[in-house]
């Protein structure tokens, strides 16, 4: 039997590798994927705490996590589609028309 | 059984979730997200959770992926418009947070590294579509009308925001 802190290990893992894409990518997209895997990294700790506690709630809480990954990707998606037709790129570091 | 699909799940949502940070097209971090779901279905698997696993197929690798592949098309990048990384002076710093995040993260979780899960029938059936059923509908109802709401309401959005032309 794989110890519950096998799980909880893995999902710390790709939690970070998700926070190392969001910051080490400049592509909008790229960026997006990463938030997606740092939802399900959180998600996975999620399912193995509510079967190490003999609980529900926690999968019904991944439930509403998924429903929220999905409202923000496709509002997200629709944001990226409206600054490319704007500013013809998709480059994080070009947007900065509020940095002063 | 569980050991080995677990040591496969896990390798694989590594590779994937490295994947899709280091390639540079956005079509093959797409297709490596792919990847890191389905092997994510697979602990959930592994954790007797299939509703979730299902869930997880259909909503993640299905829906989502798609909506990216879909967006990466419509945008029609040409391969001198792909960004580059970030690897100038944040790069080593990023690295390093990163490793500290799990640093920190693991010494939380220390104490419940050797915990084993409860092998009772009544643990094992938390994830059945009958248990998540009788959570989602007794004592999370008003949670998932609020959902059914939000999803309405990002679904209008998305739409008003792709539609206008800003100037």
């Amino acid at each position: 039997m794989v110890p519950a802190g096998g799980y909880l290990l893995v999902s710390a893992l790709l939690f970070s590798l998700g926070v190392m894409g969001v910051l080490l990518r400049r592509s909008a997209i790229v960026m997006f994927m990463c938030v997606e895997m740092m939802l399900n990294a959180v998600n996975l700790s999620l399912v193995a705490f509510s079967r190490l506690l003999g609980d529900p709630t926690g999968q019904v809480l991944v439930f509403f996590v998924m429903c929220v990954a999905a409202a923000e990707v496709s509002v997200g998606l629709a944001l990226v589609i409206a600054l490319f037709r704007n500013r013809e790129s998709i480059d994080v570091d070009q947007i900065r028309l509020l940095r002063g | 059984m569980q050991v080995v699909l677990f040591g496969i799940c896990a390798l694989l949502a590594i590779v994937g979730a490295v994947g899709v940070i280091t390639a540079r097209n956005p079509v093959y971090s797409a297709l490596f997200l792919v990847l890191n779901f389905f092997s994510l279905a697979g602990l959930y698997l592994s954790l007797e959770a299939q509703f979730l696993a299902v869930t997880q197929v259909i909503v993640y690798a299905g829906a989502i992926v798609v909506l990216f592949l879909f967006v990466i098309m419509l945008l029609n990048l040409r391969p001198e418009d792909l960004p580059r990384f970030r690897l100038d002076r944040t790069g080593p710093l990023v690295v390093l947070l990163s490793l500290g995040l799990l640093l920190g993260v693991g010494m939380g979780i220390w104490s419940l590294l050797g915990a084993s899960f409860p092998q009772d029938p009544q643990a094992q059936a938390v994830g059945t579509v009958e248990s998540l059923g009788r959570a989602l509908f007794g004592r999370y109802l008003v949670g998932f009308e609020v959902v059914a709401v939000l999803l309405l309401v990002a679904m209008i959005g998305s739409v008003m925001l792709a539609k206008r032309r800003f100037q």
